[in-house]
């Protein structure tokens, strides 16, 4: 379908209407780098925030693979800013899992030496890159949950996670500035972006759903008056997709088959492509220093 | 006030004096307080506590400027100089201030309008903003990011001249 992905890397969906194959990684062979797995029932809380810092640790590995390779200029330095900031939410988020956890690990640990099945964002931030529109409009359905949801979780009754949610939510809306020019841009555009940006659209949508699934998890958080019930926000998100979609000349999916699994750690078989990447370094030289 | 707390504040104000001294990497026009980073200076004894916040969470720069920060306060008779990173409350360009905003236009960079609700307005135009360079009002957006995540790139229409503009948040 020629999205411009690496030749070494599987393309997402080509050339037929058939879900993308969603094959759960094996556990990785080899030297077994220890590790603690939670479960829903072991520790809510950490599990919530792996949940949060996760989404945002892979989506920003993600459009850091843009850097050097953007459109434009500015749209490269754009990509790579953005990433930085879902990198730096991805640390605050990942050193309170940390620090909540209580078992020695870092930030670091939890980014780098867990693997697939270990991890818990949602699979739409794992797709491939794909072109630059189908980067823009995963992005813009990203930012236009992210946007609500970090307003919310701002109020959160867990004082630390407020404050890392407040700052955050301030940068996810430019963020969601940003790929919504892009989408009215690229939409009402030429007929090959506009085409381009339909196709990204129809492939995406089903992966929109686990944004708004809850589990135990959620609400055991939602109780305690820490999470936020992603599932309130999902007609405030449909009125803004709508919105923007509409004035890009864009039609909306239809909701039909939603995926899921990836906050128990079940992904496609990109997620393993790109931690083979991110944590290759650390993984090559254990306790290396800058 | 005991002459131990009248010491202590007087030291208080020696590191304050020092900190208006560290210009920040990326914007070097202003320093470190002006742009409103530095939350907090505690003393005790000959320890210096710093508290600063970072203006976006994802900035390089932080490390620099703790760096920059403990070489200032240790140039400034500060031996024992820590400093502390806070996230809350977030940082807003609204603590910058006029006289720092001035030095911003002067530089070449529109200085940022005032921090928006915490409603966010899809499809909404953004304000034009003024052209640092010649004062039009008519400028355009480049792009969302500049050479750094707190900038934005305008163009003027006026003078032709594309500048900088520091984003409200």
């Amino acid at each position: 379908m020629g999205y411009g992905n690496a030749p070494d890397e599987p393309e997402f969906g080509a050339g037929s209407d058939a879900p993308a194959r969603v094959v759960p990684d094996a556990p990785a062979a080899g030297p077994v780098v220890r590790t603690h797995t939670s479960g829903p029932g072991d520790n809510a809380l950490f599990e919530y925030l792996l949940r949060l810092g996760d989404d945002r640790l892979i989506l920003g590995q993600r459009l850091a693979e843009w850097c050097g390779h953007g459109p434009i200029l500015e749209e490269d330095i754009a990509l790579a800013n953005v990433s930085l900031d879902l990198f730096g939410h991805a640390t605050l988020l990942l050193k309170l899992a940390a620090e909540v956890e209580g078992n020695g690990r870092d930030e670091d640990a939890l980014a780098f030496l867990r693997d697939a099945v270990e991890l818990r964002n949602v699979q739409l931030v794992e797709l491939p890159r794909g072109d630059f529109g189908f980067t823009i409009a995963r992005q813009f359905l990203f930012d236009a949950f992210g946007e609500l949801y970090f307003a919310a979780l701002a109020r959160s009754t867990h004082e630390a996670l407020a404050g890392i949610a407040a700052k955050a939510h301030k940068e996810i809306r430019y963020h969601l500035r940003h790929s919504t020019d892009w989408v009215l841009k690229l939409g009402d555009g030429t007929p090959e972006s506009h085409a381009r940006m339909q196709r990204a659209f129809d492939e995406l949508w089903r992966f929109t759903g686990e944004l708004f699934a809850m589990d135990d998890v959620d609400r055991a958080m939602v109780e305690q008056g820490i999470g936020v019930d992603a599932s309130t926000l999902r007609g405030a998100w449909r009125d803004r997709v709508n919105a923007v979609l509409a004035e890009a000349t864009l039609r909306v999916p239809d909701d039909g088959y939603m995926v899921g699994g990836g906050r128990l750690g079940r992904h496609t078989e990109f997620l393993g492509h790109l931690l083979a990447e991110m944590q290759s370094v650390v993984r090559a030289h254990p306790g290396a220093q800058w | 006030m005991s002459p131990a707390s009248a010491g202590a504040a007087a030291r208080i104000d020696a590191a304050w004096a020092a900190l208006r001294g560290v210009p920040d990497p990326e914007v070097p026009v202003l320093s470190v307080v002006e742009l409103g980073i530095v939350r907090d200076v505690a003393v005790d004894g000959d320890a210096v506590m710093v508290t600063v916040t970072p203006t976006y969470s994802g900035c390089p720069a932080m490390r620099e400027i703790e760096r920059d920060i403990v070489a200032a306060l240790e140039a400034h008779g500060f031996a024992a100089a820590t400093v502390r990173t806070t996230y809350a409350p977030a940082w807003t360009t609204d603590w910058i201030g006029e006289e720092a905003r001035e030095k911003l236009r002067a530089y070449g960079i529109a200085p940022p309008g005032p921090a928006e609700g915490t409603t966010f307005v899809p499809l909404r135009r953004r304000r034009a903003v003024t052209c640092p360079y010649c004062g039009s009002p008519r400028t355009r957006l480049q792009s969302e990011f500049g050479s750094t995540a707190c900038k934005a790139i305008h163009v003027c229409d006026a003078c032709t001249q594309p500048f900088e503009e520091m984003k409200a948040i």
